[in-house]
């Protein structure tokens, strides 16, 4: 009877969150995050190719008429909420916890700038998503503001305001993911004294392979921008191989 | 040696408290940081003042008493030493030296630099135990422990209860405590019976105290006087997944 009872309280008590599972599901959804970056470069890495967009114009195409897309976005949105809301939950509770700060705190003593500021960071990359997502998704998948993806890209690009505004949240991406990568593999217990060295430096590999992936881009499409005579001719000359990839597309 | 101390008064747990800037003369390099204040305290004494109340008990770097938060570090500038383990040669002469108690909500104020760990203790109750059979004592050798899991348990079983992890902490997390006394029960025999509910219910109770959530910082294995390191907390992260899991 006792024993029963301890058993149900046990059940009950794996059924709750805690800061620890809290963390795991910061740590896993944060994993995927980064996953989805490097597909997301790659695709982007396609703008590269001297097709006039040929090339990042039919990815652009597939994703927005995937099914398999779609459902991988859904997915990709439902994490990216678990992040965002968590980590609300987390910054709101750690504040609570000390109610009254130190008058003198030496902290960049004891702990990384990066690791101190992920909310700060977080919130950085959440303004820039909105951005972005207005930038791109909204003016050209669903409003078609722009004769194609490629003719999109290069028209933002071609604000050096924007430009700058990229340049800056980039670098907060990767500031991020400097404390984030190894941060996921603690936060699920993965720590080997061999491994978690070599997990540390190649996270700061890959937050600045990220960042300068991504940089490259906007980076590109500004300063070639004045190679073409002037946007108008860039975009007729975009519609002209638009309708030629589509003709090819339907025979 | 003389110093300038920037000291938090405050009169209990319910006023608001103050810095009050004392000077202090005479000071051996040689003292501890706690003789330090002694001298303080005999000078207030004297001048028919109310002493600094701080805590401390062995004045041997082993209870853990002796929290304070100098110059913006739990346990002063030193990495691996407790306050009463920190010498006054570690300060410049003239120094201005600004003393606060641990910054926590789990550990309210009680009166000037003390503040109430309890919330520890109430975590321990929740799970810092093993059962043992009253009667006669036990052979001594009767049960094997692999020399890696002793040696594993006996470090983290060096915790203090200092506090110097919440301390140091943005969040005030607690867990570097917690994942020590995890660690060094799990890690041993004697531990088996509630490894699983042990760590469920300390977290829980870690939780409920208002400690903060960690974010893997890394503060508290720097300050804390003791050495344990975030291997332990990577091993409470999987004794609690394997808790949840098994059920
Ligand atoms: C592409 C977008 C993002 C990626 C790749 C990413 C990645 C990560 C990773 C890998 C972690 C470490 C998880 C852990 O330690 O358990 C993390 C933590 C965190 N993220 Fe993000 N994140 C992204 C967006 C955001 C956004 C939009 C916010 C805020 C609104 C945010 C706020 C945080 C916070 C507060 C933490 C907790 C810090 C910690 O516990 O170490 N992140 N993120
Ligand atoms: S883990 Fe270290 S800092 Fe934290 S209470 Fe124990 S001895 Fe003190
Ligand atoms: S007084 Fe006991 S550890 Fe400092």
């Amino acid at each position: 009877m006792q024993n029963a009872e301890k058993k149900c309280a046990v059940k009950k008590c794996a059924m709750e969150k805690s800061s620890v599972t809290e963390k795991v599901f910061m740590s896993l959804t944060g994993l995927f995050l980064c996953l989805f970056l490097v597909v997301h470069l790659g695709g982007n890495l396609l703008l590269f190719k001297q097709d006039g967009g040929a090339a990042f114009n039919a990815y652009s195409h597939f994703m927005e008429t995937s099914w398999i897309i779609r459902v991988i976005e859904i997915f990709l949105l439902l994490f990216f909420l678990t992040h965002i809301f968590m980590a609300i939950k987390l910054t709101i509770k750690n504040k609570q916890a000390r109610p009254v700060s130190y008058a003198v705190n030496k902290a960049s003593e004891n702990s990384s700038w990066f690791s101190r500021n992920m909310e700060i960071t977080g919130g950085v990359i959440f303004i820039f998503l909105c951005v972005h997502l207005y930038n791109f998704m909204f003016s050209q998948r669903f409003f078609h503001h722009y004769p194609s993806m490629y003719a999109a890209v290069r028209t933002v690009f071609q604000n050096p305001w924007y430009v700058l505004f990229y340049v800056i949240c980039l670098s907060w991406v990767g500031f991020h993911l400097i404390h984030g990568v190894q941060s996921s593999f603690q936060s699920l217990g993965l720590r080997h004294p061999i491994f978690t060295p070599w997990i540390k430096k190649l996270g700061v590999l890959f937050a600045a392979l990220i960042f300068l992936g991504f940089l490259s881009l906007p980076v590109y499409f500004f300063f070639s921008r004045t190679s073409r005579r002037n946007v108008q001719s860039a975009i007729s000359h975009q519609l002209k191989i638009e309708n030629g990839f589509k003709r090819g597309a339907s025979q | 040696m003389k110093f300038t101390l920037k000291v938090w008064r405050q009169k209990n747990a319910q006023e608001q408290g103050s810095f009050v800037t004392y000077e202090v003369f005479g000071i051996s390099e040689d003292m501890s940081f706690l003789e330090m204040l002694d001298v303080l305290n005999e000078d207030l004494t004297l001048k028919g003042e109310e002493p600094v109340a701080f805590a401390h008990d062995c004045r041997e770097g082993i209870c853990g008493t002796c929290g304070l938060f100098i110059n913006g570090r739990a346990h002063g500038p030193l990495t691996g030493t407790t306050t009463c383990q920190l010498h006054i040669r570690h300060f410049k002469d003239g120094e201005t030296i600004t003393i606060e108690p641990w910054r926590a909500k789990a550990f309210p104020v009680i009166k000037d630099l003390v503040v109430d760990r309890s919330a520890f203790d109430r975590i321990l109750q929740a799970g810092g135990f093993v059962s043992v059979n009253v009667g006669s004592a036990p052979e001594a050798n009767g049960i094997l422990v692999p020399k890696k899991n002793a040696d594993e348990a006996f470090d983290t079983a060096a915790c203090i209860g200092c506090g110097a992890c919440v301390a140091a902490c943005k969040n005030a997390s607690a867990i570097l405590f917690v994942s020590a006394k995890v660690s060094h029960l799990s890690l041993l025999p004697q531990g088996k019976p509630e490894r699983r509910t042990r760590v469920l219910n300390m977290v829980k109770t870690m939780d409920e105290e208002g400690f903060g959530n960690c974010t893997n910082t890394g503060a508290c294995e720097v300050e804390c006087p003791k050495g344990i390191t975030l291997a332990s907390i990577a091993r409470l992260r999987r004794e609690y997944c394997k808790a949840k899991i098994k059920g």
